[in-house]
């Protein structure tokens, strides 16, 4: 079986879809953080099979601003779920209730 | 000698005056208001100063229009100020300017001269009253308000200051707002007149529509260029203009609210319901009488009034309401309603001799009108004073001896306002009857005849019962001469009641209204001026005095029969008397009298009914419809969309994340199709 474009494509696809099914279904912040680096990849995939369907770097030029910049998003929302469990012992999205009226 | 030239050579003869008359008249009409804006802001406590105040702006005002009559009144000219806008709308422009003419200074005089009496004479009659400077600050501002309609060149400014009037009016009357019946009865004065202002309105608003223009030269003008311009609709705007005249002139069927007018203060019956704002419909009709000079024509719906013009109709009104307001006078036994009902009756002979084409007649009658009865008031407020406010003259009696001031004075008066040759009142009242007679109108003439027989009836009632005989009451017997301040104003006003139809005032009004139409009967006299008049006044005295019978014997024999009659059915009546004997006499027709046939009963009967039950509608339109409906659907809808819209901000993040992807993939679906 050869393995073409769509094949990466499914994969990229269910791969956001199980991504976007945890950050909707997850309670705990850490797990939909998970589940937004899982969608964050499967972009990722996408972007390095049209790169290599379409024979063109820019894709994976792409691909590595998007690792680099998620690494500091992770560096910066990792430390905020850590501040906010050491203040409210919780990381649960019911109990970050505060703005709400 | 053209209207511009003489204006010249009249302001050249009296260099010390230099100013232009318009600038002197916006100086009259702005007096009062400074005056009552400046007691109303500043000395509000202050009795003394707050009628300083007032007698000094009155005053001022009086002896400038003196000037101002003196120096231009007498001439030929016309003043119109330098207007300026005050309305801009589409076509409709509305300037606030001034007239001076022979009518608007003879009107400033007499206006300013009452009013400037009444605040001496409230001086007196008002001290120790709680709200003296409320009173001085009414009594401006209805000044400034009667000016303004005086001095007014066109329609709106006019209706505007008519406004004020009432405004003032209704302040007055209410002055003693304590009183239930004050206030109700300024009530009652007031919707009254709206009632007639409304046809004002509506009248002012056709003649726009159809001339252009509200400014009376303008009208004036253009009426008199194409007497045609307003259609088949002349006759009605005439009459619609009337109703304003009937509402303030209190002519039937609006003359319900001037007796009970009464209930003010009396200067306030002498100043507003005898003198100024009474005769502001008088005033108005004489302004606009070029409206009513245009060919007489009916719209289809009224085209079988046919040749009858609405002069017909205001004449036929005026002498009725004179008959009916006679009438109701002689069964009166309050002595101020005896007087508002013979100023109704002499309002209907006015506005009877401006339907019989006289407003000259009208005019003279007017001015000397107004000095006798503003006498008759002022005096019956002596005497309620004097009775501690005792006003029923069954009660009074004998005051002849103890008030002798105001007895001589209230007896010049009657005898002027029954017309007692040679006082003023003979004059003015002999000049509507010739008015009457000469433009064709026989059921009219022998109409005012027999009102002046009545009138002299009730006024030789009144003053038998009231002064002579025996003192029937307690207050009566205690009573005494009122103070300076009241019997100078009574004295002052006695002069111009005995004497100002000595002056050759007939000839001066008939100036104004008739040098231009040459077709008119009435002799045309030869110009007069300062000189003329006093030469006239030491040299033709005499002639002056014999005049109506000289020129038109008629009237002026008819008249004073008439007076002769009543004055001899009055005497044998009441010599003596000790009660009514009339109600024995004339059995139900004295009580229709007495009970004023029943009017206001059958307003009470008839329109109160009406009035509420369109209230009620309207109330109900309100309270459902607006309110309930509109209001409240409004109100109700945006908030039901509030309140649903609130569900969706729920502050779950996931909630909000689901309808984020939902509405991207909602996108990127339509965006592919």
């Amino acid at each position: 079986m050869q393995v073409g474009l769509h094949h990466y494509l499914v994969v990229s696809a269910l791969l956001f879809s199980l991504g976007l099914l945890g950050v909707l279904a997850r309670r705990n912040l850490l797990v939909i953080y998970m589940g937004l680096e899982l969608m964050l990849n499967a972009a990722n995939l996408a972007l390095v099979a049209f790169s290599r369907y379409n024979a063109n770097l820019n894709g994976q030029v792409m691909v590595f601003f998007i690792i680099t910049v998620a690494a500091a998003e992770v560096a910066v929302g990792l430390s905020l779920i850590v501040a906010l469990y050491r203040k409210r012992q919780s990381a649960h999205v019911e109990d970050l209730t505060s703005l709400k009226l | 000698m053209d209207a511009h030239a003489a204006h010249h050579a009249v302001t050249a003869a009296a260099p010390a005056f230099s100013s232009r008359p318009e600038d002197i008249a916006w100086f009259i009409l702005l007096l009062p208001l400074i005056a009552a804006a400046g007691i109303t802001l500043l000395v509000r406590r202050s009795n003394f100063l707050a009628a300083t105040f007032s007698l000094a702006a009155t005053t001022t005002a009086f002896i400038l229009s003196f000037v101002l009559f003196l120096t231009f009144g007498l001439g030929d000219a016309t003043a119109a100020a330098t207007p300026f806008a005050w309305l801009h709308a589409g076509d409709l422009a509305v300037n606030l300017g001034v007239t001076v003419d022979k009518l608007s200074t003879l009107m400033l005089l007499v206006v300013t001269g009452v009013s400037a009496l009444v605040q001496v004479y409230s001086l007196g009659y008002m001290h120790g009253d709680r709200s003296f400077p409320r009173f001085f600050v009414g009594l401006s501002l209805f000044t400034f308000s009667m000016l303004g309609i005086v001095l007014a060149d066109n329609l709106v400014m006019m209706f505007l200051f008519w406004e004020l009037v009432g405004v003032s009016s209704w302040l007055l009357i209410g002055f003693w707002y304590e009183k239930e019946s004050a206030a109700d009865a300024a009530k009652k004065a007031f919707l009254t007149n709206r009632l007639g202002d409304f046809g004002f309105l509506l009248g002012i608003i056709l003649i726009w529509a159809a001339a252009g223009t509200v400014n009376f030269a303008e009208l004036s003008q253009k009426l008199g260029a194409h007497p045609d311009l307003l259609g088949n609709l002349s006759s009605v705007a005439g009459l619609l203009v009337f109703m304003g005249a009937m509402g303030k002139s209190a002519q039937f069927p609006l003359h319900v609210w001037l007796p009970d007018a009464m209930e003010g203060p009396t200067p306030v019956s002498a100043l507003i319901h005898a003198a100024t704002m009474v005769a502001a419909g008088v005033y108005m009709l004489c302004r606009v009488f070029f409206l009513y000079q245009v060919d007489p024509a009916w719209p289809v719906a009224l085209s079988f009034l046919g040749s009858i013009s609405a002069l017909d109709i205001i004449a036929a009104l005026g002498g009725f309401t004179a008959l009916l307001a006679a009438l109701m006078a002689i069964q009166q036994n309050d002595i101020k309603r005896i007087l508002a009902y013979s100023t109704l009756s002499q309002l209907g002979y006015m506005v009877m001799a401006v339907g019989c084409g006289g407003p000259d007649a009208a005019m003279y009658h007017l001015t000397t009108h107004a000095g006798f009865k503003a006498l008759l008031f002022l005096g019956a407020g002596s005497v309620i004073h004097a009775c501690h406010h005792e006003q029923d003259i069954w009660k009074m009696g004998g005051l002849r001896s103890v008030m002798p001031k105001t007895f001589l004075t209230f007896a010049l008066g009657t005898a002027a306002l029954i017309g007692l040759p040679p006082l003023s009142g003979f004059y003015s009242k002999d000049s509507v009857l010739l008015a009457a007679l000469e433009n064709g109108h026989p059921v009219l003439f022998g109409l005012g005849v027999l009102i002046a027989a009545m009138t002299t009836f009730y006024m030789v009632r009144l003053v038998l019962v009231a002064f002579l005989g025996t003192n029937r009451s307690e207050a009566a017997g205690h009573a005494h001469e009122s103070p300076g301040s009241m019997t100078w104003p009574l004295i002052l006003l006695a002069v111009p009641s005995v004497a100002l139809a000595w002056l050759p005032l007939g000839d001066y009004l008939r100036h104004h209204f008739f040098s231009d139409h040459a077709h008119h009967a009435a002799a045309v006299s030869d110009e007069i001026s300062v000189g003329a008049s006093l030469s006239a006044l030491f040299g033709g005295l005499n002639q002056i005095l014999f005049e109506p019978f000289n020129h038109a014997p008629l009237p002026a024999v008819m008249g004073t029969g008439a007076l002769l009659i009543g004055a001899w059915v009055a005497v044998t009546l009441y010599w003596k008397a000790e009660r009514d004997p009339l109600p024995k006499l004339l059995g139900a027709l004295a009580r229709g009298m007495k009970n004023r046939f029943y009017f206001d009963e059958l307003y009470e009967a008839v329109f109160i009914p009406l009035h509420d039950l369109v209230a009620r509608f309207a109330d109900g339109f309100d309270r459902w419809v607006v309110s309930g409906l509109v209001v409240r659907g409004v109100h109700g809808s945006t908030e039901l969309l509030g309140r649903t819209l609130r569900i969706l901000q729920s502050g779950n993040l996931q909630t909000y994340t689901f309808l984020f992807v939902a509405g991207v993939a909602l996108v990127v679906l339509l965006a592919l199709k």
